[in-house]
């Protein structure tokens, strides 16, 4: 199949590669730059483990094309700690056990980080909801929540100082 | 300068052992996507497999024409049946003493059976080539009710097993018939019933329903045409066991097979079974002399490989007028699909649902179980239980409730009349299963104190009261034992191999360790908490304790992990070797401090002398004289293996309440409160427990509310896309509650039981109690599963509650 030429920003860096035009954009992430944290859990857009940043905008990669996605800054898990120090939504997970198996947590984080930008101050209902589009089969969320809490509290405290 | 005076309980503390929520030794890497799960991994040369499979439920296959994908550029080959055949790999053996097929020989036998595989360069390309794989079809009468199934004319299903009047359980009298297994004293039984003044009965279908981890199955099969030997990277609970299987199957001399369990994105029961994926891959590999790549999609996980339950079930109790038990009478019939795959000790091919008598001290009981065949996808593991425990506790569960309620007498109090009393322990079961240890009755008092019942009760009268209340109000009870930690080899066995596991410790010169496990994680934490048992039980920070599995080249031979076994089996395990370990270590203390071992106490990390606390070795000072200079007639070095044979299962049980308010308009079922109080005996890390509580609570939640898997008359799965299988989100989710507390186990030897499956195991019979709560006043003593907003409107309606 012809392959079309695309550029792609990735966690900050500048990717260049043929690709066909059939390729989902999980699969560009990982298969052709081989960041394997964003997993694949369904085909249906429903589980949200293959979530990422997509020009600043929480997407799941299955359901896109990696031709979509020319031009685009992608984000995913790799890129969200910052020279070794881990975001605060990485910190608040580990902390507050925000999971188990951790096949959903790439999927997760990326979208934490996206939705303590469009909402700093959650309650409990609004992480649960804003949340949603993200499914875990271990922890049964109640972590996950206090893990969103506890990023929401530290990046507060961040911008406060 | 004076020295840092550590006291034993700051040095207990700087060891994270036992009892403390350690964070999680596993997160670092999850959470920044360097986990090593199988899709992950990529290997040079690699070929990618997809699966031809079967658009209809029975039917002949006439023939099957794979030029066209042949002809695409980048398919590397095509297997059929016909293929495997020389091999004598187109048939397996299933762990229930039945056979599978792994490709359909001349037959399908359920809707998206596996049928041809296509290797190819890439993913892309072997789902094109799946395409175009032509396949034609005779359509055979399908059979999906599994009371249809024993109908003297209906359709045989399983030809291959034309004229064997038994199979591995017993006699077979009808062709779709698998085996009819039995517990308890029937004669007896019948007698409690005879003579009691009061019945009760109770038919409930416990659906079939699908595990369905995050992570589908899949593996990296590599088999290397040189050395003739094969690596398989697998999604396994059971990686020892599979290479048995691979090696039985293959012909592949065990010392030759690798199988590897990387990280698994859940499992549930799901990654106990081998599945013609799996064996597809390897036979693969070993055609074309390349690594072979298979991972299924979601629509093939929920559709083809292992489901859960299915359990056609009718209850009796008999009992006095005041409530008290007699006698117990159960009949199933196990809807166990088209091959008899159920995960089970050879011996039990209903499970372990005998443990059916739950918390109850009941004279005289008696179970039967009817496995049939059907047209729909084998399996019947254990989701999230242990051995069809789930569908016991759910039977008895439900069958107190509806004595209750046509006695009635309030819940709580005919479980108080008729509960295994604390005295009563070791207890024997009407079925024969010695129940370790339990306080059934003040595990209940402190449930029903935590959430104000009486309360509750009476807000529920008030609400009753009132015609124009908008919502039904239901309150549900349950309290589950569980039997898990399988278990005792004279009992228990997989294809033969006893049900023990195992754990390798090693210290090293500098007083860090490492210890391999026949385990395997799969998100229960354990390279976290086993490291805190070795921690407490040689005085070495958790920390510096590495904790590896899943690698059969490494790792010990165990079973794996399911049923709630890691800790009731593998923990005794680490304990045992760490005490081997512990006596070598007093010898070697002993030496160095020229004292007798009489003389030495050992306190947190250290041998001291008795009434010198100025002299002492520690057991990193232990371990450096071990490697350096051991004692005269001690072997240098100080390392232990255990293989643990369990004596007994273990028995964690709980007790369990919600209040549900039910939507008169739209049938909604909201769960207001959630309290679970759970006895898993020795805690060995709460924050780990807790999270596998709120894990398994929520999967419980799943099953009740909304999972299901029906099929139309054509034998067409109608849900199998998370389009329309239930996993909650978030949102529906409700907030859990968690107590505790703490009846050790007097046979294992930290007094653990385990823990992580009760929740679901307890929670799924009561949500059904409290839904069934709502309407108790208008008579009705039984819902079926899921309670479904729709099918809850259904019998508000029905009941002329509706608004």
């Amino acid at each position: 199949m012809a392959k079309k030429l695309i550029n792609v920003t990735v966690n900050g860096k500048s990717e260049e590669r043929a690709v066909e035009p059939r390729t989902l954009l999980v699969h560009f992430l990982r298969e052709d730059l081989h960041l394997t944290g964003a997993h694949i859990g369904c085909e249906t857009s429903h589980c949200g483990a293959c979530t990422v940043d997509l020009d600043g905008q929480s997407v799941k990669s299955c359901t896109h094309l990696a031709v979509q996605c020319d031009g685009s800054q992608v984000t995913t898990v790799e890129g969200l700690a910052d020279k070794g120090v881990l975001h605060a939504v990485q910190e608040g997970f580990y902390k507050e056990h925000g999971l188990q198996c951790g096949f959903c947590t790439p999927g997760m984080l990326v979208r934490a980080y996206r939705f303590l930008q469009e909402n700093p101050n959650p309650s409990e209902d609004e992480i649960r909801v804003g949340m949603s589009g993200n499914l875990c089969r271990c922890t049964g969320y109640q972590n996950i929540v206090k893990a969103v809490q506890y990023a929401a509290r530290k990046l507060q405290s961040a911008t406060a100082a | 300068m004076s020295a840092v005076i550590q006291t034993p309980e700051d040095r207990e503390a700087s060891l994270a052992g036992i009892g403390v929520s350690r964070l999680r030794k596993e997160d670092a890497r999850f959470i920044q996507g360097k986990g090593n799960y199988v899709d992950d991994i990529k290997m040079p040369g690699m070929l990618h497999m997809d699966i031809v499979r079967s658009p209809i439920a029975h039917g002949r296959i006439k023939r099957i024409n794979k030029e066209a994908a042949l002809a695409i550029p980048g398919v590397r080959a095509v297997l059929t049946a016909e293929d495997l055949k020389p091999l004598k790999l187109h048939w397996m053996p299933t762990l229930a003493g039945d056979v599978a097929a792994v490709l359909a020989d001349e037959k399908v036998h359920f809707q998206m059976q596996e049928v041809a595989v296509v290797i190819a360069d890439d993913r892309y390309i072997a789902a094109d080539g799946v395409e175009a794989v032509e396949v034609e079809y005779e359509e055979l009468p399908v059979v999906i009710d599994p009371y249809a199934a024993l109908a003297a004319d209906a359709p045989v299903l399983r030809e291959d097993l034309a004229g064997k009047t038994a199979g591995a359980h017993g006699p077979r009298d009808h062709h779709n018939h698998i085996f009819t297994w039995e517990a308890g004293d029937r004669s007896a039984a019948d007698a409690a019933f005879a003579a009691a003044p009061i019945k009760v009965e109770q038919h409930m279908h416990y659906p079939r329903v699908h595990p369905c981890p995050l992570e589908t199955c899949g593996c990296v099969a590599s088999f290397d045409p040189i050395r003739g030997d094969l690596t398989t990277y697998i999604t396994s609970q059971a990686p020892h066991v599979v290479r048995t299987v691979v090696s039985m199957l293959s012909g592949i001399p065990e010392s030759k097979v690798r199988i590897v369990s990387p990280d698994i994105g859940g499992g549930f029961g799901n990654k106990v079974g081998i599945y013609p994926g799996y064996v597809c891959a390897i036979v693969s590999s070993i055609v074309l002399g390349r690594p072979v790549k298979w991972v299924e999609d979601r629509i093939e996980n929920i559709s083809s490989t292992a489901f859960a339950r299915d359990y056609h079930m009718d209850g009796e109790l008999a009992a006095t007028e005041d409530g008290k038990i007699l006698g117990l009478r159960v009949n199933v019939l196990a809807d166990h699909g088209a091959f008899d795959a159920c995960a089970d000790p050879t011996k039990f091919p209903a499970g372990l649902f005998h443990i059916c008598s739950g918390s109850y001290d009941i004279g005289a009981a008696h179970c039967s179980v009817k496995g049939v065949y059907t047209n729909k996808a084998p399996g019947g593991v254990a989701y999230r239980c242990s051995f069809r425990v789930t569908e016991a506790v759910y039977l008895i569960e439900r069958m107190v409730d509806v004595l209750a309620q046509k006695l009635n007498i309030d819940k709580a109090e005919i479980r108080r009349r008729n509960f295994i009393r604390k005295e009563q322990f070791p207890y024997t079961s009407p079925f024969g299963f010695e129940y370790d240890s339990g306080d059934y009755h003040t595990a209940l008092q402190k449930a029903l104190d935590a959430v104000d019942y009486p309360a509750l009760r009476a807000e529920q009268a008030a609400k009753r009261a009132d015609p124009n209340s908008p919502t039904l109000m239901g309150i549900g009870l349950v309290s589950f034992t569980e039997v898990v930690g399988a278990g005792p080899s004279k009992m228990c066995d997989i294809l033969g191999v006893g049900m023990f596991d195992s754990c390798e410790i090693r210290i090293h010169p500098t007083g860090s360790a490492i210890a391999r496990m026949g385990t395997i994680t799969q998100g229960q934490g354990h390279q976290t908490t086993y490291a805190q048992i070795i921690a407490t039980e040689l005085g070495i920070p958790s920390e510096v304790i590495q904790v590896e599995e899943g690698d059969t080249s490494t790792a010990p031979y165990g079973l794996g992990t399911y049923g709630s076994r890691s800790t009731p089996v593998a923990g005794a395990a680490i304990a045992m070797a760490a005490r081997k370990i512990h006596a070598k270590a007093r010898k070697i203390a002993a030496h160095m401090l020229e004292v007798s071992e009489a003389d030495l106490d050992w306190e947190v990390d250290r041998f001291k002398v008795r009434g010198d606390d100025s002299r002492f070795k520690t057991m990193a000072d232990v371990a450096w004289q071990s490697y350096h200079q051991p004692p005269a007639g001690l072997e240098p070095g100080l390392e232990a293996v255990h293989y643990y044979d369990p004596p007994n299962f273990t028995y964690p049980f709980g007790m369990y309440l919600c209040v549900v308010d039910i939507d008169r308009a739209t049938g909604e079922s909201k769960v207001r409160r959630f309290y679970a109080l759970d006895d898993c005996g020795t805690r060995i890390n709460p924050m780990i427990i807790e999270g596998q509580i709120h894990g398994g609570l929520t999967e419980g939640f799943a099953v009740a509310m909304g999972q299901q898997m029906p099929f139309d008359a054509q034998g067409n799965l109608m849900g199998n896309t998370l389009m329309d299988y239930f996993l909650p989100t978030a949102v529906e989710t409700p907030k859990w509650e968690t107590d505790y507390t703490v009846t050790p186990s007097p046979h294992h030897p930290l007094g653990a039981k385990g823990v992580a499956e009760s929740p679901h195991v307890g929670s799924i019979p009561t949500f059904t109690s409290a839904v069934v709560d709502a309407f108790a006043h208008v008579g009705v003593t039984h819902l079926d599963m899921p309670h479904t907003s729709f099918r809850v409107w259904q019998a508000l309606r029905d009941h002329g509650l509706a608004l």
